[in-house]
């Protein structure tokens, strides 16, 4: 156990298989700048495969640790290990993405580690030696800018938000192994089975232009017209969490962070407010046209051309142009 | 087994957000509150229990909630067999215009679970207030109980569930999780049920929200708002303005322009 705080940086490394994500790449990119302002270095904590070390170039030290239990992500075997890991190298900060993982471990790593926590961020700095956050809350309605007091900190960063480029760099990190913690032998929870993407019937991913349909169709009846201009434009249907979530379309179909994310040459937005988590899935579209009542709805915030005209006026007016 | 579902209300995000005066909080007067979408889905994910094998399930709800206890007889009138109110008077700094902190709520719901233990606890992954961490992780680190969340599909089976947990891009698991344990939904394995008014208005009619005082577990170190605001409105996008007509000319062009509609 480590009693002093040391001003180092540390991020989870998210990995499937030898593949590490584009988001850890994002946090280390932005762990570079922070640890430089506090004077620390850049620590990755890698859990499972060890050969994944050398993907992470853009560590300073990469953390890591070995057990069967941590081969794939297993909620309470990342936490014990992560907790184990937090004791013996006690950095300033830890970051983790705002998706299953941030989102399964971050906050019981805050009362565990006894370390306040803001999830949500799209924007960090040190000021004058304090963390500062601004977290998307409401939707993507309001931002937050909150100090993380203390010593230490826990940080849970949206997908997107940062550079990955920042975190690739070529350097060889030093690797310092930790030994597991007992727990890992004796957890209340096992993993059965992994299950890879559902194909489905149509690839979103690979489309030209998409239709997208959110929570401003109100209803499953409503989903016939955006059904007839897609039909009419020769392109895939797809939606954002909420309408997949009542079952109106098939979760292949969604875009966003527990989604797919899309990069088509159009991407037309229908009754989509643009949560954070949709956002991450379609922000590199080249043209975004977003239709939404709220003036005020984040999507506007992404899209290239926007109106506030009612969809329920507008598509039947574009079926009937693309129609002639 | 006893399934407890703590629900919560969020700001009905259709409508405007208003902020404090000193800009550190949402003012809640004049905002429209509805159950929170993710504790929804969490209610269905364990009615579904309740309907497969027989469960007890109880909604569980801050007194101090807005609309709450309009939340609470939906949830029994779609088949919750009891609902209770946490008196929260108890905890200083909780009322007035701000939102409750996550690890607040999370302690005050550790004191409630430690007088009346759960076989299982299921709630929304998220809110969509939620600024200090989520509550099905923080709840089972008070509790030191085993935890997961982004589930899309919870089953009973003996003395433990079958969670399934989804990743980006379609990836999910399947785990074996030893009850007692709290499970954090992203969507429930169907569409939440609808509560016809008629049976809403019985439940109201029967009473039947218990309220409790509770000992709230202490919370962890919390975060320092210093300003809340709003995203600069538009951003960056250009407006088509004129009748959903002309607005449509305006988007065919656009499409025509990149070759993607013929004529």
């Amino acid at each position: 156990m480590n009693d002093e705080v040391s001003s180092n940086v540390m991020v989870l490394a998210e990995h499937t298989g030898m593949q590490v994500s584009e988001g850890t790449y994002e946090l280390i990119g932005k762990a570079r700048e922070l640890a430089s302002a506090l004077g620390g270095v850049t620590e990755v904590v890698l859990l499972g495969r060890r050969a994944v070390a050398a993907r992470l170039d853009g560590a300073d030290i990469v953390v890591s640790v070995e057990h069967p239990a941590l081969e794939e992500y297993l909620p309470e075997a990342y936490e014990q290990a992560l907790l184990e890991v937090l004791a013996q190298r006690s950095p300033r900060l830890l970051l983790m993405s705002n998706a299953t993982i941030g989102l399964d471990l971050g906050a019981a790593l805050s009362v565990r580690w006894d370390a306040p926590l803001a999830g949500y961020v799209s924007a960090l700095e040190i000021d004058g030696g304090a963390v500062m956050a601004t977290a998307k809350i409401l939707g993507g309605k309001v931002l937050a800018e909150v100090e993380l007091p203390g010593e230490r900190g826990i940080v849970t960063v949206l997908g997107g938000a940062f550079s990955a480029a920042a975190g690739q760099l070529a350097s060889t990190p030093e690797v310092v192994d930790v030994t597991p913690p007992a727990g890992l032998d004796a957890l209340r929870m096992s993993l059965r089975q992994v299950f890879e993407a559902d194909g489905g019937d149509v690839d979103i991913s690979s489309a030209d232009m998409l239709v997208s349909v959110g929570r401003g169709i109100e209803s499953q009846d409503n989903m016939e017209i955006v059904l007839e201009l897609a039909g009419a434009l020769g392109v895939p249907l797809s939606a954002s969490r909420p309408v997949v979530d009542a079952g109106w379309l098939p979760k292949t179909r969604q875009v966003g962070q527990s989604g797919l994310k899309v990069k088509p040459k159009v991407y037309l937005a229908f009754g989509i407010s643009g949560a954070p988590e949709h956002l991450e899935g379609m922000r590199n579209a080249e043209l975004i046209i977003a239709c939404n009542t709220d003036p005020g709805a984040p999507i506007f915030g992404v899209a290239h051309c926007g109106t506030t005209v009612d969809l329920f006026d507008l598509v039947p007016e574009l079926v009937d142009k693309i129609r002639g | 087994m006893r399934i407890v579902v703590p629900v919560k209300s969020v700001p009905d995000l259709v409508e405007e957000i208003e902020l404090t005066a000193d800009e550190t909080g949402i003012d809640r007067e004049y905002l429209t509150f509805v159950l929170s979408e993710w504790d929804a889905q969490a209610l269905e994910e364990a009615l579904l229990l309740k309907d497969a094998g027989g469960a007890q399930v109880v909604a569980v709800g801050l007194a101090d909630d807005p609309e709450i206890d309009q939340i609470l007889y939906t949830a029994l009138a779609k088949g919750a067999d009891a609902a209770v109110k946490i008196a929260d008077a108890s905890v200083a700094g909780l009322s007035g215009p701000r939102v409750i902190r996550t690890a607040d709520r999370a302690a005050l719901l550790a004191g409630y679970l430690a007088d009346q233990p759960a076989d299982l606890v299921v709630t929304g992954v998220q809110a969509a207030d939620d600024l200090d961490g989520q509550l099905p992780a923080t709840l089972a680190a008070l509790l030191d109980l085993p935890h997961v969340s982004v589930a899309v599909s919870v089953v009973a089976a003996g003395g433990s569930v079958t969670v399934r947990q989804e990743f980006a891009a379609g990836r999910s698991h399947e785990l074996q999780v030893q009850l007692p344990a709290v499970i954090g939904v992203q969507s429930a394995r169907q569409a939440p049920r609808y509560a016809p008014i008629t049976r809403i208005r019985q439940a109201q009619q029967a009473g039947g929200l218990t309220e409790v005082a509770v000992s709230p577990r202490a919370a962890g170190a919390g975060l320092v708002v210093r300003r809340m605001h709003r995203p600069e409105a538009g951003g960056h996008a250009e407006m088509l303005t004129g009748s959903a007509g002309n607005v449509a000319d305006q988007i065919v062009g656009l499409l025509r322009a990149r070759g993607l509609v013929k004529g």
